[in-house]
């Protein structure tokens, strides 16, 4: 009697615990906390492309022997980019060689970018003398899609090349030669036989299969038929990742979700906002555009609020580090998009790393990093109150 | 031929000793596996059948388990698993020469590993030498890791993700025991096969030694011919318990192939401590072993990898209830607790001076029952909280693990 007592509370117990399993693993982070995740709507079949890329992104490493180097910035997309956040300084990457917008003249020695590290028994690279260079810290990787999406012609329109309407920004698209594998968007537009490009520092690539290709390429020392020339030795060599892999990265990138803001209906987030448009921010860091077509209906015809024209804006000597791409001048900068900028400490160790370079630690340091065309906005910013320098702040923290 | 013949002789020696089995010439040792000598001990201190006059000793355990585990609010659901099955075979070939094995299958057939496999020597008790697939004693865990004689499911983290066990290779060694009163010393040295740089090159995405285990070809020939030294001093004392200084070192990389130098050579040495305890009165039974890791990496390669590992667990275990249970006579009911530890790259970043994290805490609670000392049904609830390279939010991992494991 005892003994079957004892039973029946082991069998109670277990019951009990078999029951309670969803309770007893830890909670999912608020989706709005988070920056991976797909976005909503996608088809079952979208479904399973988006997790084949997850797991390219996200896992697969390499090493000497699955094509790393010999020369590396970094040895898998996960550690530039780590849960699609910003990246943080160790595996911020160098450009070298272009000072203007006739080209860069380093491509034979190495350039654009610098391999910093290497395999065991080889040797990195190194800036060649007389290179000027940059440092680019990774960009956050979610919504890339939507930036994808969006057309040439929402690109032009808020573009003010000779600043027609006098308020100090003339922002430009950068005209770039695009790659043979590239393919062309509906509504492309060119310019003497030069495209507008939209992704990277100095937006200076026109797609994510060229931004994908080449992230493989010179950032891991992977060739793949659409980047096949190794940056060791400039050589053509066999595809070291198969086309459906970066297909897949693809995939991935145009299917990330885009920030979800928080706290979006607190006072301060939201007079914060108004403070953010009243001093000229958003001129640049557009709050709101539309995209077009998109063969993943998701994406399709969608407002989305990245904070970013996509142009060219001279940002002053402060940062101007005498490197450029395409036809953008030294000092110009494409408008970072703010959004996920709340939660950037979460993917950069804790601590803030903005700008191009990392080199602002908070984010009233990377205003007051401003110059060139937002050199009003940041003294109107310098002379806000500091309560609503707060509010301000507190409104860019919620992107 | 040789096919037709090997198996001929293998169906007749079966047939003969399945013929000859009687429970009453099975000889079982009455012991505790939970309750050993000394680590080192743990290849003999196995229960074995021997059966009449058959020249081996055959024995194994069994582990499988069920696991509800999630992390950050995702679950892989309900999985069954069979972690390990294990044969054992040992052979006394002479008075004192005698031959023992491990063979082991994990989950399922997926890895299929001899595990142990040498021959010993004993010209004096002081002086023994063992040659053959050798485990490697560093730490505690990695000779003293069967599934029965432990109250987890999961063998402990800084044993088998950062030490390498279960770590084996083909060497030759000497080892050795003095009693004196209470007190017993022992060492153990061997040159064995080692490392290779799989342990800076692979999917684990940082300084992974337990990597150098995917390399099958380490049981025929040397990664760079370098020998890898491990060796270890440990003294017990009855009343007090066993503390273990190990050492396992030798260098990793190819600095050299067909003549020509590719590398300069690059070390690892691994420095571990392990002490077990039986808190007196309390009857309380408390494990640990912590190990140091020191890789060589190039300067110039990723800080992904680091140059600096730490780690290690301790093992609290109280029996709670000794008495006969559900008709088990020597049946025991435990309360157990595991506390464990990680750092896989101990430094900081040249960039910032920051902190690398890339570590885990970990710890799991548990409940044990032993019906006989050689066979363990345990639950444990897990919770650990791992943080990335950058130190960013730690992902949470938690849930149940229950499962069985025995001798045979």
């Amino acid at each position: 009697m005892k003994n079957k007592f004892k039973i029946l509370i082991i069998i109670g117990c277990l019951i009990a615990i078999g029951t309670s399993c969803e309770k007893i693993i830890p909670n999912a982070p608020a989706d709005d906390e988070i920056l991976d995740g797909p976005i909503e709507g996608l088809t079952p079949e979208q479904n399973r492309l988006f997790l084949n890329g997850d797991v390219a992104f996200n896992g697969d490493v390499f090493s000497s022997a699955n094509g790393l180097g010999p020369m590396f910035v970094a040895n898998s997309c996960g550690s530039c980019h780590a849960g699609d956040g910003k990246g943080h300084p160790f595996t911020t990457l160098t450009r070298f060689g272009q000072s203007d917008t006739l080209g860069n003249k380093f491509l034979l020695i190495g350039g654009p970018q610098l391999q910093n590290r290497a395999i065991p028994g080889f040797q990195p690279e190194k800036i060649p003398v007389g290179a000027t260079f940059s440092n680019f810290t990774p960009p956050a990787n979610t919504g890339l899609g939507f930036f994808e999406a969006i057309s040439d012609a929402s690109i032009t329109a808020l573009a003010d090349a000779n600043d027609a309407d006098g308020d100090g920004i003339s922002g430009r698209p950068n005209w770039i030669n695009i790659t043979q594998y590239s393919e062309l968007r509906p509504g492309t537009i060119v310019r003497n036989g030069k495209y507008i490009g939209r992704f990277g520092k100095k937006a200076s690539v026109y797609d994510l299969l060229q931004q994908t290709a080449n992230a493989y390429n010179q950032d891991m020392g992977v060739n793949s038929t659409y980047e096949h020339y190794n940056t060791y030795d400039n050589q053509e060599i066999d595809p070291e990742i198969s086309n459906q892999k970066v297909l897949d990265v693809v995939f991935y990138l145009k299917t990330l979700k885009a920030p979800i803001q928080r706290n979006q209906n607190n006072a301060d987030v939201i007079a914060g906002k108004q403070l953010f448009l009243n001093i000229s921010c958003g001129k640049c860091h557009t709050p709101q555009l539309q995209t077009g077509p998109s063969n993943i209906a998701a994406l399709a015809n969608k407002t989305f609020a990245p904070y970013t024209d996509f142009l060219l804006h001279d940002m002053g000597q402060a940062l101007d580090d005498k490197y450029t791409e395409g036809t953008a001048m030294t000092p110009e900068w494409r408008t970072p998009a703010l959004w996920g900028l709340g939660l950037s400490k979460n993917s950069q160790g804790g601590g803030y790393h903005l700008l191009h370079d990392g080199r602002a630690k908070t984010i009233d340091q990377a205003i007051l990093l401003h110059g060139g065309e937002a050199e009003q906005s940041k003294n109107k910013f310098q002379q806000l109150p500091s309560n609503d320098k707060a509010k301000l702040i507190k409104f860019l923290e919620s992107l | 031929m040789k096919k037709l013949l090997t198996l001929f002789l293998i169906v007749l020696l079966a047939k003969q000793g399945f013929a000859q089995i009687d429970p009453d010439l099975l000889r079982v040792p009455d012991r505790d596996s939970a309750r050993i000598k000394l680590n080192m001990d743990a290849v003999y201190d196995r229960p074995f059948l021997q059966v009449a006059k058959l020249p081996v000793a055959l024995g194994g355990y069994a582990e499988a388990n069920y696991q509800y585990l999630g992390s950050d609010g995702v679950t892989e659901g309900h999985q069954f698993q069979m972690r390990r099955l294990t044969l054992f075979v040992s052979s006394g070939i002479a008075k004192r020469i005698k031959f023992l094995s491990e063979l082991e299958f994990e989950d399922g057939t997926k890895e299929i590993n001899i595990e142990f496999a040498s021959i010993d020597f004993e010209f004096n008790p002081l002086l023994n030498l063992r040659g053959g697939i050798v485990m490697n004693p560093i730490g505690a865990f990695n000779q003293n890791h069967d599934g029965p004689k432990w109250e987890f499911v999961d063998r402990p983290i800084s044993a088998t993700q950062m030490l390498p066990a279960t770590w084996s290779n083909v060497g030759f060694g000497v080892f050795g025991k003095k009693y004196l009163k209470n007190w017993v010393y022992a060492y153990e040295a061997y040159l064995t096969n080692g490392f290779d740089e799989t342990i800076i090159a692979n999917s684990e995405n940082r300084t992974f030694l337990p990597a150098s285990k995917a390399n099958r070809d380490r049981f025929e020939e040397s990664f760079n011919g370098a020998p890898l030294l491990t060796g270890k001093v440990a003294l017990r004392n009855s009343k007090i318990g066993e503390l273990g200084l190990s050492y396992m070192g030798g260098i990793y990389n190819k600095f050299q192939d067909d003549g020509l130098v590719l590398d300069e050579k690059r070390r690892l040495n691994v420095f571990a401590i392990d002490f077990n305890t039986i808190i007196p009165k309390l009857n309380t039974f408390v494990n640990a072993e912590w190990a140091w890791v020191n890789v060589d990496v190039p300067a110039t390669y990723t800080e992904q990898f680091g140059g600096k590992q730490q780690g290690g667990f301790i093992d609290i275990v109280q029996p709670l209830i000794k008495k006969p249970l559900f008709g088990f006579e020597r049946a025991v009911l435990n309360a157990a607790i595991r506390m464990e530890y990680v750092d896989w790259n101990k430094g900081n970043f040249s960039s910032t001076s920051g902190n690398i994290s890339d570590h885990i805490y970990s710890i799991i609670p548990a409940v044990s029952f032993r019906p006989t000392p050689q066979t363990v049904i345990r639950l444990n609830y897990r919770y650990n909280w791992q943080t990335d390279l950058l130190g960013n939010p730690a992902a949470k991992l938690a849930g149940f693990q229950f499962g069985v494991s025995t001798y045979f």
